[in-house]
């Protein structure tokens, strides 16, 4: 079963925000945004860009009629600078212009009067001088002190990981329309429709219900339209607001790239104590993330730094602290993995530092410390884990001995090409770790021409959320996919959603899609149960089927029974007596396993004229989950999602360049409902793990200007740079899990197999400079490497 | 006016030469397909098929439309998705081909690589499994991993027999991986250009800017390239040829890299011609980016620079007639070397342009190198190239002497830099290490490196030192 999509994606037929038909009298909008990353905003000159050909207006803090403040967790970031500017590319002025190059050349004219503070870019030193976007916090297990003391080696290091842009190809942007009565309806680039929503009431002081925001789909997110579309949507509705007029606002990609947030960059400190049979005993970690100049979502990634400082290992004794300072960078915010990639990084790297001491590889401590069933996470949740039958179906299925073993011969024979092998366990927690967020509605309607309408509160991004939320729809319903279609997400239809985002979009707005689906069918059992009590419906239709909707529905396989929990059609499938002994199949509906001649949409007319609803609005909350935050202690994932990759890399030790050879790994899926999706998820976060760990490398200088600010100076893999094969195995098991039809949630926890590309090429640097022991510090560009290969070389042109 | 068709219907608009045709599709045609994702010619989002009349058959290439301004599309065949898509909604090879491998997540760069790939189905390349992902290298995606993509390309390869290649154009029609339409477009495009509608000379006033293939200046400054009185070069017939003489080559300054690609006598001249210059920018980049533009980008990092440089090339500079009956045009030649006066300062006013490039055939080994933070399709953090006569001619092992040398350097110093201490050191030097060693000491008296996004001063140093020893690695096989 392919993307729902994918017929209109390669038509080009596919609509996004840029793709809106435009109302007439549509303003276009620029920002003018601060040149300064830290200053006293002492006075703004708009003489000349208000007199510039086209300009309506130039709104600034002071037009707003709501509040100045967009922040989502911590109200600390205003929509406009008002009297300091906080970072470089924070808005200051918002340009509405009939065209949008007059708006752009307007926006060029303003000036502002600046008086530069200090600036700072670094988390370690915003720690230093206290600033911090909230208190600390801890995560603890055990004992760690006392364990050191008792611990055969201890390693103490310090990790550096940078941040990551997430540069959907789509910028963001928003186009808002005026509605009757003073309101507004947003289209919005958005991960989060509700925070959009909510933003927008906060800065125009209109309640959310006049407030409507629709989002079709992304030109892709990754995290970076979950907060930080909010702002452009809430300047749209501000120029709408005091013009009535639509605006649009649709970003260039450099204004997009230095305004907006991207991954955090963490520097951390690590201290790991093992045993003498290799068993780490204690961990403690520091961790110093660079939230930027507001919170956006920094502390909820924070946490989920810590909730994952311990990757796939169980460790009894564990301390880790992490610190979210403010820094004069834009504000960071949420990127696939959410802080939980830079924990593990932080914990390999230590592991790596313990091997390389104790010349053991890596691998061998990593496999003796994986978690197993009923380990204790340092949060308190108990584990189920699949660590270990990852790791040993990958390690049986690729020949890891085998690989590691040609690799180490391939470097006997060759001086200037080595290669480098290295493994990547992964454990990640699904759920938001927020327990409140973990809910989501489902609408669904049934028309009386049998066709069904579902709207959830996912937002299709490419991940293929609607795809698999038109699957479980078709599965209930028994219905042939295209019978489905998944609307635009809109706070109208589905209010106060989550956004998409921690993996869990399909979960929840699937599961509350089969309890929509499911209500709206036990109301129809009765209705056939009554018609097919009536003889004229008890023959079996002849022949001739062609009014009804052909095949069923999920996955790639030939339809199978019936859909209710049962495999072929037969009675009771909805549990008891409740069923009447109906169950619907192909179309039609079948009596105690029977076919009759009754077809669905005969049913659902009778249904209608019975004046019986065919509409449902489900709401769904993970059950089971919990957490404490005054102990840091509960039950906040409703599963985790293991995994085991072997990464192997080439460096040319000449230039100093790296080729990734390949990526092979066993995937927890649980069981997966769409594996073309899957599958294409699983491949897409590993080379975007990849692109973080090697040759994605944002720069701010210190006066903290970005200066990889455009696709020529930041760059992600092309064709070339994936790896030259991507192997994929399905991990095999039984569990039942939390997961809408089993089928695990797919979308971060593959992205963080990447990491084992930087410590495959560390291993191949060092084959060719034994003598050097890289720095942790991601990503391993080729400048990296080359000056790691020749060490030598600048200690000699130091002293020459 | 310029004139020119737009999928199938034919276009005359007055908007000013400048103007993008992203943003002429888009915005005044409403044909939404074509994507924006960078406007740098970065992402291919936004790429469109160019067909041209070329020996009276149409040629397509791929370019990226962020950078093409509507005077590079007069008188040529603009195609956008909607001029590929079938009336009965069914799907191309193509594009069912990517439907089929799931090689479409988001689909917001889905279209650039349809268009890439159906050129990739019509024009004359080999339909190798390499040439069909090197039609795809100015193609980024953020979603997929480019695996089901690569798969999707291998697919179109699997199919095409070597027979179809001979014409991929009629070939593609029959397949249907392009519209009926395009078989009448060689008719339309020769009425277009039959009146004298486009007359190719310069103008009446005296122009003093130019520009040609616009993948720099529509990078640097778009706003004033879209109102700018700037003559375009690129479709200035007198200045794309490229001829060999006994002892020159002698191009147009609006060669684009592409042409050199396809060039019988480049091939020749540079055995590993393909390997090199897939090292430059991308498919749609080379196919707009002209050797002069590059030239006078001055960019201290131009690669197509650093590979004239190497040659020791010369310049011819033109200034246009003062009038328009004044037939010729006044001209002066400059060696390359020469040109570069400081940081973005040229040896060239500013109503003269390049026209000519010429340089010796007498060298008998080249080599390009050059590295950055992704290996392709991006600019180097140092690139250099190098050529040299060596006699007798050298071959792996064998001790030769070096006669003539000239070595270049890009991202070293504030211009492209001829390494001139170096070329002349190494003349008359037999081929060796020490030789190497010596050079590797003069190369770095010569640079001048700064740190930026690109790397530290240190790190450029080292590399350029790396990349020299690479170029008699590759050329001598000399190990360090």
């Amino acid at each position: 079963m392919k993307n729902v999509d994918s017929k209109s994606h390669v038509r080009g037929e596919s609509v996004y925000l840029d793709d809106v038909p435009l109302l007439q009298g549509t303003l276009f909008a620029c920002v003018y945004d601060s040149p300064i990353a830290h200053g006293k905003l002492k006075s703004v000159d708009f003489g000349e860009a208000e007199k510039s050909a086209g300009v309506v207006k130039i709104i600034t803090a002071k037009d707003l009629i709501g509040e100045n403040q967009i922040g989502g967790i911590l109200p600390d970031e205003p929509l406009l600078a008002d009297e300091e500017v906080h970072f470089c590319g924070m808005p200051v002025a918002f340009v509405l212009a009939e065209t949008e190059e007059q708006a752009r050349a307007a926006a060029k004219l303003i000036k502002a009067e600046i008086e530069p503070l200090e600036i700072i870019t670094d988390a370690r030193e915003a720690q230093a001088k206290g600033e911090l976007i909230a208190p600390p916090k801890t995560f603890k297990l055990g004992d760690s002190e006392k364990a050191f003391s008792e611990c055969e080696h201890i390693f103490e290091g310090r990790a550096d990981v940078n941040g990551q842009e997430h540069l959907y190809i789509e910028t963001q942007g928003a186009y808002a329309i005026p509605t009757e009565q003073g309101g507004l309806k947003i289209y919005s680039s958005t991960q989060g429709p509700t925070a959009v929503q909510r933003a927008v009431s906060s800065v125009t002081g209109l309640p959310m219900h006049q407030i409507e925001v629709d989002v079709t789909r992304l030109g892709g997110g990754f995290g970076g339209k979950e907060d930080q579309a909010n702002a452009w949507a809430a300047f749209c509705a501000v120029g709408t607001q005091l013009t009535k007029r639509p605006v649009k606002f649709a970003l260039h990609r450099m204004e997009d790239m230095r305004m907006t947030g991207k991954r955090h960059p963490y520097s951390a400190d690590y201290k790991i104590g093992l045993d003498k049979d290799l068993k780490i005993v204690a961990y403690e970690a520091v961790f110093y993330q660079n939230a930027g100049a507001a919170c956006d979502l920094s502390i909820a990634v924070l946490e989920r730094t810590l909730f994952h400082a311990t990757n796939s290992y169980f460790i009894p004794n564990v301390s880790a602290t992490a610190f979210s300072c403010r820094t004069n960078l834009p504000p960071n915010t949420a990127f696939r993995g959410f802080g939980g990639p830079q924990g593990m990084f932080v914990i390999e790297s230590a592991i790596v530092h313990a091997a390389e001491k104790l010349n053991v590889s890596a691998a061998e401590i990593q496999q003796k410390n994986l978690l197993q069933d009923g380990d204790e996470f340092p949060y308190g949740q108990i584990a189920e884990s699949d660590a270990i039958t990852s790791w040993t179906q990958a390690a049986e299925k690729y020949d890891f001995e085998k690989l590691k073993t040609a690799a180490e011969e391939f470097n006997n024979q060759n001086k200037f090409i080595k290669k480098g092998v290295a493994v990547q366990p992964v454990c990640f927690g699904i759920s938001f770790t927020k327990t409140p967020m973990n809910q989501a509605r489902s609408l669904v309607h049934v028309y009386t021409d049998g066709s069904v309408a579902v709207s959830t509160g996912a937002v299709e991004m490419g991940q293929g959320v609607n795809t698999k939320i038109a699957q479980v729809a078709a599965k209930i319903l028994s219905l042939p996919i295209e019978r489905i279609k998944v609307h635009s997400t809109n706070t109208l239809r589905i209010a106060n959603t989550s956004p998409t985002a921690a993996s869990a979009a399909a979960d929840l707005n699937g599961k509350a899609t089969e309890m929509a689906c499911d209500a709206v069918l036990q109301r129809l059992l009765p209705i056939a149960f009554e018609m097919t009590s009536d003889s004229a419906y008890r023959v079996s239709p002849s022949g001739d089927r062609s009014g009804a909707p052909k095949g069923a529905t999920l996955g790639e396989g030939a339809p199978k029974g019936a859909t209710l929990g049962g495999d072929a059609p037969k009675g009771a499938t909805l549990g008891g007596d409740a069923s009447h002994g109906i169950s619907f199949y192909d179309g039609f509906v079948y009596r105690d396993g029977e076919l009759t001649s009754l077809n669905w949409v005969t049913l659902v007319n009778e249904a209608y004229m019975r004046r019986v609803s065919l509409s449902e609005h489900a709401h769904y909350a993970t059950p089971g989950i919990h957490f404490d935050w005054s102990v840091a202690k509960g039950h906040p994932f409703a599963y985790h999602v293991y995994g085991t990759a072997i990464v192997g890399v080439t460096v040319d030790c000449l230039r100093g360049i790296y080729e990734i050879d390949f990526v092979k790994c066993c995937h927890d899926f649980g069981s997966s409902m769409n594996t073309s999706v899957d599958y294409g998820q699983i491949e897409g976060g590993i080379v975007q793990g990849l692109g973080w760990m090697t040759m994605e490398e944002i720069f701010y200088d210190a006066d903290g200007k970005l200066r990889s600010n455009a696709l020529s100076t930041y760059k992600i893999p092309d064709i070339y740079s994936v790896p030259k094969e991507i192997d994929i195995l399905p991990l095999e098991t039984e569990r039942k899990n939390l997961a809408v039809f089993n089928s695990k949630a797919v979308g971060e926890p593959p992205l963080m197999y990447g990491i084992g590309a930087y410590f495959a090429i560390r291993e191949a640097v060092k084959a060719f400079n034994p003598e050097i022991s890289p720095k942790f510090d991601a990503p391993f560009t080729p400048e990296k490497v080359l000056m790691n290969l020749y060490s030598g070389y600048l200690k000699a042109a130091k002293t020459g | 006016m310029i004139r020119f068709i737009l999928n199938n219907q034919t276009i005359e608009t007055e908007l000013p030469k400048g103007f993008t045709v992203l943003d002429f599709v888009r915005y005044r045609k409403n044909l939404k397909g074509t994507k924006i994702g960078c406007r740098e010619g970065d992402c291919g989002a936004c790429t469109v098929l160019v067909g041209e009349l070329i020996d009276k058959k149409v040629k397509y290439r791929t370019q990226t439309s962020c950078l093409m301004p509507l005077a590079n599309a007069a008188g040529k065949h603009i195609v956008t998705i909607e001029g590929i898509n079938k009336e009965n909604g069914e799907l191309t090879e193509v594009q069912q081909a990517l439907v089929d491998e799931s090689g479409t997540q988001c689909g917001f760069c889905t279209v650039g690589f349809v268009m890439s790939l159906t050129n990739f189905c019509l024009d004359e390349t080999p339909k190798t499994n390499e040439m069909a992902v090197s039609a795809i290298d100015g193609n980024i995606c953020r979603c997929t991993g480019y695996k089901s993509i690569e798969r999707a390309a291998m697919k179109l390869c699997d199919k095409s027999e070597p027979s179809a290649v001979a014409d991929g154009l009629s070939c593609a029609i029959e397949k249907e991986i392009v519209p009926e339409y395009f078989k009448d477009i060689n008719f339309r495009l020769k009425v277009m250009s039959e009146p004298a509608a486009l007359n190719r000379s310069l103008q009446q006033t005296v122009p003093t800017r130019f520009v040609s293939g616009g993948t720099d200046l529509y990078v640097q400054r778009p706003e004033v390239m879209v109102h700018a009185e700037a003559e375009s070069l690129f479709d200035n017939t007198e200045l794309r040829f490229i001829k060999e003489s006994d002892d020159f080559v002698e191009l147009g300054a609006s060669v684009v890299v592409t042409d050199l690609l396809e060039s019988e006598v480049f091939n020749r001249l540079f055995p590993n011609l393909y390997k090199h210059l897939k090292l430059v920018s991308s498919t749609p980049i080379r196919n707009m980016a002209t050797l002069a533009g590059n030239f006078v980008n001055a960019s201290p990092i131009g690669d197509m620079t650093a590979w004239f440089l190497a040659l020791n090339a010369q310049i011819e500079l033109s200034k246009p007639p003062a009038s328009a009956d004044g037939r010729t045009a006044q001209t002066r030649n400059i060696a390359l070397k020469d040109f570069y006066l400081g940081y973005k300062q040229l040896a060239k006013s500013d109503d003269e342009f390049i026209s000519k490039i010429r340089f010796r055939k007498n060298f008998t080994n080249f080599n390009f190198e050059k590295v950055c933070k992704r290996t392709y399709l991006d600019i180097a953090s140092v690139n250099t190239a190098i050529s040299l006569r060596s006699e007798p001619p050298a071959s792996a092992g064998g001790s030769s002497v070096i006669t003539k040398a000239h070595v270049s350097a890009g991202g070293v110093a504030p211009i492209p830099l001829y390494l001139r201490k170096t070329s002349e050191f190494l003349r008359g030097r037999e081929i060796s290490q020490e030789t190497i060693a010596e050079a590797h000491e003069i190369i770095q008296t010569e640079i001048a490196p700064i740190s930026d996004v690109r790397g530290a001063e240190n790190y450029k140093r080292l590399l350029l030192r790396q990349l020299f020893t690479a170029h008699f690695v590759e050329l001598f096989n000399i190990k360090p």
